[in-house]
C-alpha cells in the first residue's frame, strides 16, 4: 500500500516588498525544501515555535497556498494543481480558532451543506441523511443545525469544524492547533473525539501544535520544525524522551512539567534567525551549545540516527548526553 | 427589534427618524394629495405671500403654487438622492469587495484609480462630469453617485480585506466553492452592515450635493421642480420675496439634519460595543456597592482579599464573576491562581486595584487589604498612587500595555516619572538598568526601540520591566506567558522567580497551566465558577488533589514524557455565572455528586493544617492532606 501522503522537496518562499509590476525585491523562505511521508492511518505530529512555518506547511498541504517547489502525493497520485476543490475531497483542514472558522451569518446547516453540495453534489435528502450521520459521530445534537455559530462554546464550535471536515469525506485531516484555543477540560474531550473518529473512519492525521505534551499524547511520529526545516523526526515516545537534535532537547527542557525544578535552559538570547537574512550553515547555530565550525560551513541534512529517529545535526546528542 | 430599541434610546436619532418618516410619507403621498399642478404658470398670481388664499405657502415668480412645488420637489430630491446613494453604494461596494478579496495586483490597480478620483476636489469632479454629459437630472445623479463611489470603495475594501483573511473563507474554499460564490455567500453578507452604515451617514450629503447641482442649473431642468432648482430660481427674488427661498431652503435643512441624526443613530446602534450595554464612558475605578459589613484585615499577608465579590450587571442579568474569594500573599511568596476560561481569575485580579470596567462591573462585597488598608472603595487618588507604584500588573498581551507610537524607553521613563520626581536623564538611566535586569541584551540600544521592533518575548520582558519600574511590592501577573513559545516562557518564569527571591516581591500568578504552577508557585488556589474550590501548598495539592475538580482537571492535561495515551476528559461545561446552581457549582460534572452537594452553599473549609477545600466528599482522607 502506498503512503497516505508523501511530500517531496516541498518549499514556500513568500515575496517581500512587492511592487506593482516586476519581480519582488526579496523572498522569505517560510518552508525550506522538505520531504516527509505519512503512512495510512498514522498520526504525524508537527511541533515548533511560532514563526517556524507550521501553518504555511499546513496550508500548502490543503491547497490554500501554492508551493514554490516540490510535489504532494496522496495515495500515490500526485496532486499538481492548486485547486482547493480537488484537494478538498482528499485532504481537509481543521482550523485553530473554532469560532472564526465558521461564518457568523450562516446557520450550522448551511455550513455543513457546503462541502456536501459543492464537493459531492448531493441533493437535499442525501445531505440531511449524511449530516445526521456525521453529527451522531461527533456527538452533536441535530437541533444545533438551525443555530448560528456565536451560540456555541469553543469546544462545540470545534466539533462543528471537525464535522465539516468529515463531511468532505477526505481520508486525511490536517489539524492545525485544533485544541489550543480550548480549555483543558474541553481539550481532552476534543482529543478523545479525534482519536475515536480516526478509528471509526480509518483517518490519517497531521497534528500541528506548539504543545509538546499534547503532541506526544496523540501522535505516532513527531516532526520537529525549526526555521522552516524538519530538524528531527521519529517515534513520538522517543523524540522528546531521548532527543537527538539540540533544538528538540531545548524544547523538551523548556516545557513546564510538574515535578521538575524551574530552570531557564537557555542563557543566550532566543531570537529566531532573521528570515530575510538567513544565517549561513545550521540555522540553530547561534543558540546551540554544541555548535562548532563545521556547523557554520554547511547546512546539516536530515539523517537517520538510531531507532528510526532522524535528525539534521552534525553533532547529534547520544543517549548518554 | 433590539436594533430599534437601541436606536430609540438615542433621542436625537429618534427625532430624526420621526421627521424623516413624515417627510418620506408626504413625498410618497404627493400624487394623491389635492395639490394644484406644480408646473402650471399663472403670472397674474406671482409672488403671493404664504398663507394666502388657495396657496398655503404662496407662489413663486411664475405664480406656481409653492406648496405643490415643494412636495413634488422634495419627492424628486429624495428619490434622486436615494438613487445616487444606492448607485454609489452598490458600485463602490462592488469595487471595494473585489479589490479587497483578490488583493495583490488587482487591488493595487483598482485602489490607485480610486485614489486618483479622490484626489480631485469633489464638487469640481461633479461639475466636470456634468459638463461632459450635459445638464439634466439624470446626469446630476450620475455625477453625485460617481464622486461618492471612492468613499464606499475605500471603506468596503478595508472591511473586505479583514474578512477575506478569516478562516471561514479558507474553509469555504476547501468545501469546493468558487471565488464568485465565496464573495456572494461568505463575504457580502458580512459587509452589508458596513454598507448600510456608510449609506446612512452619507445619503444626506448626497441629497445636498444633488440640490447643489440643480441650484447651479445643472440638475433638474425647468419647469420640473426639485429642491435645488427651486432655490436657484428663487435667488433673484431673495430680497424682495424671501419666502420663495425660505420654503425649499428650510426643507433641505430639515431633511439633511434629520437624515444625519438618524444616520449617526443607525451607526451607533449597529456598533457591537453598544449591544453589550457599554454605552457610557467607563468610570476611573470600579463601582463599589457593598451592603454587608466590610471584613477586617487578618493574617500577615501584604495583600489579602477577603470574601471579594464582583459582578457584571448587563441589562437584567447579573453575572457573579467573582463570588466570594479569599486569598492572601506574603512578601517573597508566589501565589498561583489556576482555573479554566471564565472562572473569574482575571476579574479577581482586576478587582484588586479597581480596574474592572464600570459599567457593567460592580464590586458588591468583601475587602482587599493592602498592608491593612482597604482598597475597595478607596478614593481614585489613592488607587492611582498605588497602581503601578506599589502594586503592578503584567498582562497576557504586552502589546496591549505598550503604546505603539512611543519607544519603550520613553514609556519606561514616563512610568517612572509619573510616580517619582526625577530628571529625565536619571529616569533614562533607570530605564536602561531595568531593561538589563529583565535581561534584554544590548539594553543601551534597545531602549530606543519601538515595541513593534521587538519580538513577543522581548516585549513581554519590557512589560515586566514596566511593572518593576517603581520597585513595587506586589506584582499581579495575568497569564503573562500564555502567548509565548515554551523556550521564551521558561526564561520569563526564571526571571520572575529570581526577582521575587532577590527583591522579596509578592507575586500573584494567574495561569491555566499546572506545569507553570508547579515550577513557580509556593501556593496555589484553584478557581471554578468564580470561587476558590481548593487552596494550599502547591506540592501537596499537585501530589494529592483533594477536590474532585482539581483531580479531574489534572487528569485532563497531558504531561510530557508519558507517551501516547487516552486522556480523561471532564464531561459537560462549566456553569454560566448568571445561573449558578444552588450548592456545589461542580455538581453537574462531578461523579460523586450527592443530594447534599446541591442543597446549600458549601464552605471553603480547612483540610489538614495548611489546605482548604470546598467539597463535602474529598478525593483523599484528611490524613493524606500533607502528602
Ligand atoms: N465586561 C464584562 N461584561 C460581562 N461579563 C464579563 C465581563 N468581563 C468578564 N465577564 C464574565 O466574568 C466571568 C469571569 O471572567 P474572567 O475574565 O475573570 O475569567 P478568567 O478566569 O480570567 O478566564 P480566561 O482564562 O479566559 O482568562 C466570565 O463569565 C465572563 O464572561
Ligand atoms: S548542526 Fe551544529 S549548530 Fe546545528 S544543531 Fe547540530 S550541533 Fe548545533
Ligand atoms: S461537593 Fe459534591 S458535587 Fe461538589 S465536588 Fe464535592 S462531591 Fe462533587
Ligand atoms: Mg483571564
Amino acid at each position: 500500500m502506498s503512503a497516505a501522503l508523501k511530500l517531496t522537496d516541498l518549499s514556500k518562499t513568500f515575496p517581500v516588498g512587492k511592487r506593482l509590476f516586476g519581480a519582488p525585491k526579496a523572498g522569505v523562505k517560510a518552508v525550506q525544501p522538505l520531504s516527509l511521508t505519512v503512512e495510512q492511518g498514522e498520526t504525524l505530529g508537527i511541533v515548533g515555535e511560532s514563526g517556524c512555518g507550521k501553518s504555511t506547511l499546513a496550508r500548502m498541504l490543503v491547497g490554500l497556498l501554492p508551493p514554490t517547489t516540490g510535489q504532494i502525493e496522496i495515495d500515490g497520485a500526485p496532486l499538481d494543481n492548486a485547486d482547493p476543490a480537488t484537494f478538498g475531497q482528499k485532504i481537509q483542514y481543521v482550523f485553530q480558532d473554532p469560532i472564526s472558522s465558521l461564518n457568523p451569518r450562516k446557520t450550522i446547516r448551511q455550513i455543513m451543506d457546503a462541502p456536501l453540495r459543492h464537493l459531492h453534489g448531493m441533493d437535499a435528502k442525501a445531505r440531511t441523511a449524511r449530516i445526521a450521520e456525521i453529527f451522531a459521530a461527533v456527538n452533536l445534537r441535530e437541533e444545533f443545525l438551525d443555530r448560528y455559530p456565536h451560540e456555541f462554546s469553543g469546544g462545540q464550535a470545534q466539533r462543528i469544524g471537525i464535522a465539516r471536515a468529515l463531511a468532505a469525506d477526505a481520508r486525511i485531516l490536517i489539524l492545525d492547533e485544533p485544541v489550543s484555543a480550548l480549555d483543558v477540560s474541553v481539550q481532552a474531550q476534543v482529543l478523545n473525539l479525534l482519536a475515536d473518529l480516526k478509528q471509526k473512519f480509518g483517518l490519517t492525521y497531521i497534528f500541528i501544535s506548539h504543545d509538546l505534551a499534547v503532541v506526544e499524547a496523540v501522535s505516532d511520529r513527531v516532526a520537529v520544525l525549526y526555521f522552516g526545516s524538519v530538524v528531527e523526526v521519529g517515534p513520538a515516545d522517543q523524540v522528546f524522551a531521548a532527543p537527538r537534535h539540540p533544538y528538540t532537547r531545548l524544547l523538551a527542557d523548556s516545557a513546564p512539567v510538574v515535578g521538575r525544578a524551574l530552570a531557564a535552559p537557555e542563557a543566550k538570547e532566543t531570537e529566531l534567525p532573521d528570515p530575510l537574512n538567513p544565517p549561513e550553515g545550521c540555522a540553530f547555530r547561534a543558540r546551540c551549545p554544541r555548535a562548532t565550525e563545521v556547523c557554520a560551513g554547511a547546512v546539516p541534512s536530515l539523517e537517520v540516527q538510531s531507532d528510526s529517529v532522524s535528525a539534521a545535526c552534525f553533532h547529534p546528542l547520544a543517549d548518554t548526553d | 427589534m433590539s436594533f430599534l430599541r437601541l436606536l430609540s434610546r438615542n433621542r436625537l436619532a429618534l427625532a430624526g427618524l420621526i421627521v424623516m418618516s413624515v417627510v418620506v410619507l408626504l413625498a410618497l403621498l404627493t400624487p394623491i394629495l389635492p395639490l394644484p399642478d406644480p408646473d402650471v404658470t399663472n403670472t397674474a398670481e406671482r409672488f403671493k405671500k404664504p398663507f394666502s388664499e388657495r396657496a398655503l405657502l404662496g407662489t413663486d415668480h411664475l405664480g406656481r403654487d409653492l406648496a405643490s412645488r415643494l412636495m413634488w420637489g422634495t419627492r424628486l430630491s429624495l428619490a434622486v438622492g436615494f438613487a445616487a446613494a444606492v448607485a454609489a453604494a452598490t458600485i463602490g461596494a462592488a469595487i471595494g469587495v473585489i479589490a479587497g478579496f483578490y488583493g495583490g495586483r488587482v487591488d493595487n490597480v483598482i485602489m490607485r484609480g480610486v485614489d486618483m478620483l479622490m484626489g480631485f476636489p469633489y464638487i469640481l469632479l461633479a461639475l466636470a462630469i456634468v459638463a461632459a454629459l450635459g445638464p439634466g437630472l439624470l446626469n446630476a445623479l450620475i455625477a453625485v453617485a460617481a464622486v461618492n463611489i471612492p468613499f464606499f470603495a475605500r471603506n468596503i475594501r478595508g472591511v473586505t480585506v479583514g474578512i477575506a483573511h478569516k478562516e471561514f473563507v479558507d474553509a469555504a474554499r476547501l468545501c469546493g466553492m468558487s471565488n464568485a460564490r465565496i464573495i456572494i455567500t461568505e463575504v457580502v453578507p458580512n459587509v452589508v452592515p458596513v454598507i448600510v452604515i456608510a449609506m446612512s451617514t452619507t445619503i444626506g450629503w448626497m441629497i445636498l450635493e444633488t440640490a447643489g447641482l440643480s441650484f447651479l442649473g445643472l440638475g433638474s431642468q425647468p419647469p420640473q421642480a426639485d429642491l435645488g432648482s427651486m432655490l436657484g430660481e428663487a435667488r433673484s427674488a431673495l430680497i424682495t420675496n424671501p419666502h420663495t427661498s425660505v420654503v425649499p431652503g428650510a426643507m433641505i435643512l430639515v431633511i439633511v439634519m434629520a437624515i444625519n441624526l438618524l444616520g449617526d443613530g443607525v451607526r451607533d446602534a449597529l456598533d457591537p460595543r453598544l449591544k453589550s450595554g457599554a454605552l457610557s464612558r467607563p468610570m476611573p475605578t470600579t463601582m463599589v456597592r457593598r451592603t454587608d459589613p466590610v471584613p477586617q484585615p487578618e493574617g500577615d499577608g501584604i495583600l489579602s482579599l477577603r470574601n471579594l465579590q464582583t459582578q457584571f450587571h448587563v441589562k437584567d442579568r447579573i453575572y457573579k464573576a467573582v463570588g466570594g474569594v479569599d486569598l492572601s500573599v506574603r512578601p517573597g511568596e508566589c501565589l498561583g491562581i489556576i482555573g479554566e476560561s471564565g472562572s473569574g481569575k482575571s476579574v479577581t485580579a482586576l478587582s484588586i486595584m479597581g480596574l474592572v470596567a464600570s459599567p457593567p462591573g460592580v464590586i458588591t462585597g468583601g475587602a482587599v487589604h493592602y498592608k491593612g488598608e482597604d482598597l475597595i472603595g478607596a478614593p481614585y487618588e489613592t488607587l492611582r498612587h498605588l497602581r503601578g507604584d506599589r502594586v503592578a500588573y503584567i498582562f497576557q498581551d504586552p502589546l496591549a500595555t505598550l503604546h505603539p507610537l512611543y519607544t519603550v524607553g520613553a514609556q519606561l521613563i514616563e512610568a517612572i516619572q509619573s510616580h517619582h520626581r526625577t530628571s529625565t536623564s536619571e529616569a533614562r538611566a533607570r530605564a536602561i538598568e531595568l531593561l538589563k535586569s529583565v535581561r534584554i541584551p544590548n539594553a543601551e540600544a534597545r531602549v530606543d526601540n519601538y515595541p513593534h521592533e521587538m519580538s513577543g518575548g522581548m516585549r513581554q520582558r519590557v512589560g515586566i520591566a514596566m511593572a518593576l519600574a517603581n520597585d513595587p511590592e506586589v506584582i499581579i501577573a495575568d497569564e503573562p506567558t500564555t502567548a509565548l513559545d515554551v523556550t521564551v516562557q521558561a526564561q520569563i518564569l526564571a526571571l520572575l522567580d529570581d526577582l521575587r527571591r532577590e527583591r522579596g516581591l509578592a507575586i500573584i500568578f494567574i495561569t491555566h497551566d499546572f506545569g507553570v504552577v508547579a515550577q513557580l508557585c509556593d501556593r496555589v488556589a484553584v478557581m471554578y465558577a468564580g470561587r476558590i474550590v481548593e487552596e494550599g501548598p502547591t506540592d501537596a495539592i499537585l501530589n494529592a488533589p483533594a477536590h474532585p475538580y482539581t483531580a479531574r482537571l489534572m487528569a485532563c492535561v497531558p504531561e510530557l514524557g508519558q507517551g501516547r495515551r487516552q486522556l480523561a476528559a471532564i464531561p459537560g461545561l462549566p456553569p454560566v455565572v448568571d445561573k449558578l446552581p444552588a450548592g456545589c457549582a461542580f455538581a453537574d460534572r462531578c461523579p460523586k455528586a450527592a443530594s447534599a452537594c446541591r442543597s446549600g452553599d458549601i464552605d471553603l473549609g480547612p483540610f489538614g493544617p495548611a489546605r482548604k477545600i470546598r467539597c463535602i466528599d474529598p478525593e483523599i482522607p484528611v490524613q493524606e492532606a500533607t502528602a
